[in-house]
């Protein structure tokens, strides 16, 4: 044990002495905590309308007015013809199209029905799946406005409404910072703990001195050890510190006990770095571990279910993210701090991280040699 | 450890039969024997490419070989390795003590890593550090070092836990001759004390300072004596000219 001390002592004075990292370690994710979240919005606005009014009537301007009112939309053009409107969207002014046919007015009257087209600039899949759907919540609602005006509502309504009243549970005012920020956290972790311990190794292999290492009697596991702990202790920091921001800065406070979070983060850290020790054994430079690393990171987050629920994902892609640690972390960390869940909702999360972690580092440990 | 002696009663630190190393179809070591005695500065001489980091990295139990068998300080090379390590000290081509850490920290951690207790790393570090000069310099980072005092320090280092074998590669690579001749008293020093070296070197002034050398040709021995004989052998001068007699037959590239 005296020679994990003595690793310790060194790793540690290398850590502080190595300003710039040790900055960047801190930094980096007070930042990201701050901006990302504030950027990554998922309510689409600002969608670009390009509006083909071919009736010129009160209603239409009524609809358009509407429409503009909402605050999604953003008039970019009034066209004349749809051809006009289309070259909008081919340069990439305009994101939707709504066209107003000829008697729209009359017809809505005198026959009770009418048409009205939008085509979608699919290009960006979120804003144009969203304004679409926007569009046609808000044209609905206006198209009640007409009923309630025209027909004289009788003793019998002669539509049949069905109206939903929805609330949400553990986030009443669908701030959506409620749960990206727990989000971005876990992710922020994940990317400490794995760069910083697989860059660490590999540096030592490049300068040479695991070779210096290598020749002396030095226990494998201590050795292991020795690069685990300092870097445990540090994703502990970053976390506290990403708390602590987000409590400052977003006002979320975890319902849940964060002695559960501790204990989990503390498992899911030895996992993580478990994994950027195994990614170290295999590479030669701080290059191939850094693209190794970031092809698995860009895996693990854009399957971590941050972006994207994994629920909707195909089944090969669940089975993928069912190896992924990074869900867990996010599940868990929304579980706790948003719902409030307790250690034992979250145990079957924690057993397999462990899994994760127990097999990582033996698998590091065995493939780390010595002698080759 | 039962004591290897060889026919003439000296203690044997070193033993390698046969030993060889393979890359595919590359030889890099080729069927190599010889044994090292116990105190002696052994020389390992070879142009570059000839296989001698890939011997003496074998010997350290840092690479498996490939065949043949090797003992040193009595330990087998391939199932004694940790055993080896203990026993022996390295100093790689490439400097390798850590740059980020002071000369006072570097020899407290390698003492820490082989076992010293807290008084012998105290004591032992003020020694070395004033056998080197360093008093005024121990708590300088040692990137800021000049090269010739970082080797230095490397091979003090290396010797720090009183290892029965010392591996230097090439060890005065780069550095001037003032501190070339300092680093060859920090080895007859140690020898002194009983340790063995395995010293490896392109400079054929310090094959002479050896006790014996083998020159190593395309991986594998092609010669083995002290400095004297070899030159009575070649029926030439100097060391110079053993070596350009050798290395000419060499075919493999340079490099």
């Amino acid at each position: 044990m005296r020679t994990v001390l003595f690793l310790l002592q060194k790793e540690f004075r290398q850590i502080f002495r190595n300003k710039s990292i040790l900055a960047i370690i801190m930094v980096m994710p007070v930042v990201q905590l701050i901006i990302m979240p504030l950027a990554a919005d998922y309510e689409v606005k600002n969608i670009n309308l390009a509006v083909v009014d071919h009736d010129h009537s009160s209603y239409s301007r009524q609809l358009i007015s509407k429409i503009t009112a909402s605050g999604y939309f953003r008039l970019a053009d009034y066209s004349a013809t749809f051809k006009e409107a289309m070259k909008f969207i081919e340069s990439d002014h305009a994101d939707v199209v709504l066209e107003i046919p000829h008697g729209f007015e009359k017809k809505l009257i005198r026959e009770d029905e009418q048409q009205l087209f939008i085509a979608v600039n699919a290009i960006n899949g979120t804003k144009a799946n969203l304004g679409g759907a926007y569009l046609g919540q808000i044209i609905r609602a206006y198209n009640q406005d007409i009923r309630l005006e025209l027909v004289q509502p009788g003793r019998i309504n002669p539509i049949p409404v069905i109206e939903i009243t929805s609330s949400n549970w553990f986030n009443p005012l669908m701030n959506y910072k409620f749960f990206m920020v727990p989000g971005i956290l876990a992710i922020l972790v994940t990317m400490v703990g794995g760069f910083l311990t697989s860059l660490n190794i590999v540096r030592e292999k490049e300068i040479g001195t695991i070779e210096q290492i290598n020749v002396t009697p030095i226990r494998k596991h201590h050795f292991i050890l020795g690069k685990l702990i300092p870097f445990w202790i540090l994703g502990n920091v970053v976390f506290t510190v990403g708390l602590l921001v987000s409590w400052l800065v977003y006002g979320i406070v975890p319902v849940g006990n964060p002695g559960v979070l501790y204990s989990f983060i503390a498992v899911y850290l030895l996992a993580i770095m478990g994994f950027g020790l195994l990614v170290s054994t295999f590479c030669e430079t701080q290059q191939q571990a850094m693209f190794i690393m970031f092809f698995f990171m860009m895996v693990f987050i854009l399957m971590g279910g941050l972006f994207t629920p994994i629920e909707s994902m195909p089944d090969w892609a669940r089975a993928i993210a069912a190896f992924n640690p990074v869900s867990y972390l996010i599940n868990v960390m929304r579980l706790v701090i948003l719902k409030g869940s307790g250690f034992r909702e979250i145990l079957p999360h924690l057993g397999i991280i462990a899994g994760f972690a127990v097999v990582l580092n033996s698998w590091a440990i065995l493939n780390y040699k010595k002698t080759t | 450890m039962e004591n290897h002696k060889n026919g003439r009663g000296e203690e044997v630190s070193i033993r390698a039969d046969k030993l060889t190393k393979q890359y595919g179809d590359f030889i890099a070591a080729n069927a190599i024997s010889f044994e090292v005695y116990k105190g002696e500065i052994f020389g390992f001489l070879g142009a570059n490419g000839a296989g001698k980091t890939t011997a003496m990295r074998m010997l350290c139990g840092l690479s498996t070989p490939s065949s043949g068998s090797a003992t040193i300080a009595g330990f087998d090379v391939y199932k004694e390795t940790e055993e080896i390590k203990k026993n022996i000290g390295y100093m790689s081509q490439k400097f390798s003590l850590y740059e980020d850490l002071t000369i006072l920290e570097n020899i407290r951690f390698y003492g820490g890593i082989y076992g010293l207790s807290r008084g012998e790393l105290r004591e032992k570090s003020a020694a070395l550090i004033a056998r080197l000069g360093l008093q005024g310099e121990a708590n300088k980072l040692v990137a800021s070092l000049p090269l010739g005092w970082k080797q230095k320090l490397a091979f003090s280092v290396a010797v720090l836990h009183q290892p029965r074998i010392v591996f230097l590669d090439e060890p005065t690579g780069g550095v001037d001759p003032v501190t070339r001749r300092q680093f060859w008293d920090l080895i007859y020093q140690a020898a002194d004390q009983g340790v063995t070296i395995f010293v490896t070197t392109h400079y054929m002034d310090e094959a002479e300072y050896c006790n014996r050398i083998s020159i190593m040709v395309d991986g594998s021995i092609a010669a083995l004596d002290t400095p004297h004989r070899l030159k009575q052998q070649f029926g030439v001068a100097s060391m110079d000219e053993v070596f350009y007699q050798l290395a000419r037959e060499a075919k493999r590239a340079d490099g």
